[in-house]
């Protein structure tokens, strides 16, 4: 009986706790979020949003290429993006884990992602002076006499994944350095008294044990590209839009709520088939 | 032969790293600008861009209302999810699984659906946009984060201290105030830290739930507008500083933690 009573008090006192984070989350997150898929069935008629259900905006995004083509060209650039961000990470990962003196990695890591901390916007604005016609690139190729022209690095899509790539490669370097220091010695020394020399030790030994952590990085890499609105905004120009883009267009110049919420439950639906494909091959990996 | 390897090491070590750092030191050197134009030739070194950034108005509102905004959101987040995880870490709740995953879940959305989101219901509640609305949405996104860091280091080894603190005659909140926050303290400020920063240079959410007061990022992002300006590199360097000393902060925290430990 008075167990019982306890218990009860015990109980009492958890969701006391628990109860205005959980509040918190399911009046601001989970309540928009099923408000906003309920208006991705409805439509705008004039300035109102009007309750009748209809798949008139799935439809849409199907049958008018601007939709589709946005969802392509996000594909693209995040496919390119996160190969050469992978390719260009790992051996910097790779160099600091091995080859750099142990009391130094720290700082060596720091450094490498040290940028990574400045803000967003600013990042990106800052590789427009980079790449800009008059900016630090051409002007230096133009001074040595490289080209005769300023090349065409911003204001298109070489300007979107060179900014893209500078954030993620440090991003990469990061998860993949943390991967590779994981890795037992044991393995290396085995594959040294097996014979291999040290291309074969890294071919064989070293990149198939540090895949799971590449594919984990790539994931987040994907993740976080495909649903950039600013980079792409800032250095893209506006000649092919990724669909974060076309998502604050119907937001902004057209104001139609329902379709930027179809568009984003789509972006939504893609990242979540992204996390089953890679989620099934990390687990076909172990077994 | 390892020469040579190393020195290719060596070699595209540094090529990495000047692609890392090339936009931020053409940043920060063109701040410096004496001309209009943030772009080579460097013409001569003045400070007047950064007198022009501490004297706008606008932009110091800005910085102010970013400032606040962090701090506040991160403290709410924080406490909300210190309470959550010592509710999970303490005690039995019922489908305390699909509860806790109901805590992570804003971190597995991006923060383009929770604005949208929190903007559409607004718009039905009629409730204006303004700093609060902007911290609201801050607090959804850092919420998951500091409920997770600090959910995963409290662990079975202060259940003794607490319970000692209990029978030598201690309230639950006091417990809670004067045993367990201090004995995670390193954990709650590095989700507090964390936290700021992120909410620090948060942009979506900022720029689809304020009108009249914005964020920093929001007001840097309207003064792009007018393209390469050397200001934007002062306030642009101005945030990088601001950015690194909260990520100092962060590291003596984190560091003071794992010092203890081990």
């Amino acid at each position: 009986m008075t167990a019982t009573a306890l218990e009860r008090a015990e109980r009492r006192k958890a969701w006391a706790f628990a109860l205005p984070g959980l509040l918190w989350t399911a009046l601001f997150f989970l309540v928009p979020f099923a408000y906003m898929v309920a208006i991705s069935f409805w439509t705008r008629q004039g300035r109102e949003i009007v309750a009748t259900w209809t798949l008139d905006n799935y439809v849409a995004f199907f049958a008018k290429a601007h939709f589709f083509k946005g969802l392509m060209v996000s594909l693209e650039i995040t496919a390119t993006v996160t190969v050469i961000s992978v390719l260009l990470a790992y051996p910097l990962a790779w160099i600091i884990a091995e080859r750099v003196p142990k009391k130094w990695q720290r700082f060596a890591l720091v450094m490498a992602i040290l940028p990574f901390w400045t803000s967003y916007v600013v990042r990106s604005y800052s590789w427009l002076l980079v790449l800009s016609k008059g900016g630090v690139v051409n002007q230096a190729l133009l001074s040595i006499g490289i080209i005769a022209e300023p090349l065409e690095l911003s204001a298109n899509r070489t300007g979107t994944v060179i900014g893209f790539v500078h954030f993620f490669v440090m991003l990469l370097t990061l998860t993949i350095y943390a991967n590779l220091i994981q890795l037992s010695p044991n393995y290396r020394r085995a594959a040294a008294d097996l014979g291999a020399n040290a291309f074969q030790t890294f071919w064989h030994v070293v990149l198939p044990l540090t895949l799971p952590g590449i594919m984990v990085g790539a994931f987040l890499t994907f993740v976080l590209c495909i649903g950039d609105y600013i980079t792409p905004q800032i250095l893209g120009g506006n000649n092919e839009l990724v669909l974060p883009q076309v998502i604050m267009l119907q937001l902004g110049r057209r104001a139609d709520f329902p379709m930027a919420a179809a568009l984003s439950l789509v972006l939504m639906v893609v990242v979540t088939l992204a996390y089953i494909a890679c989620a099934r091959w990390l687990k076909m990996e172990r077994t | 032969m390892r020469h040579l390897s190393t020195a290719l090491a060596a070699l595209y070590a540094g090529l990495i790293y000047l692609f890392i750092f090339l936009p931020v030191v053409v940043l920060v050197l063109f701040s410096f600008q004496d001309g209009t134009l943030p772009v080579p030739p460097l013409n001569g070194l003045t400070l007047r861009w950064y007198e022009a950034v501490f004297s706008d108005g606008k932009l110091m509102a800005a910085l102010g209302n970013s400032l606040l905004v962090a701090v506040i959101s991160s403290a709410v987040a924080c406490i909300l999810g210190f309470l959550a995880a010592y509710a999970f870490a303490r005690y039995t709740l019922p489908a305390s699984a699909l509860l806790r995953g109901l805590i992570v879940a804003p971190m597995t959305v991006s923060t383009l659906i929770i604005g949208l989101g929190l903007l559409s219901m607004l718009n039905v509640t009629g409730m204006r946009l303004s700093l609060v609305t902007v911290g609201i949405g801050h607090v959804v996104i850092n919420l998951p984060l500091c409920f997770a860091i600090i959910y995963a280091s409290m662990g079975g080894h202060q259940v003794n201290i607490e319970r000692a603190a209990r029978d030598l005659g201690a309230k639950d909140w006091q417990v809670m105030l004067l045993v367990t926050a201090p004995m995670l303290l390193p954990s709650i400020l590095a989700a507090f830290f964390l936290s700021v920063t992120f909410s620090w240079d948060e942009f979506i959410v900022a720029f689809l739930l304020s009108r009249f007061d914005v964020t920093l990022p929001v007001e840097i992002w309207s003064m792009l507008r007018s393209g390469l300006d050397p200001k934007t590199n002062a306030i642009g360097s101005v945030v990088f500083l601001i950015s690194v000393v909260f990520l100092i902060l962060m590291e003596l925290t984190v560091f003071r933690k794992t010092g203890k430990s081990s």
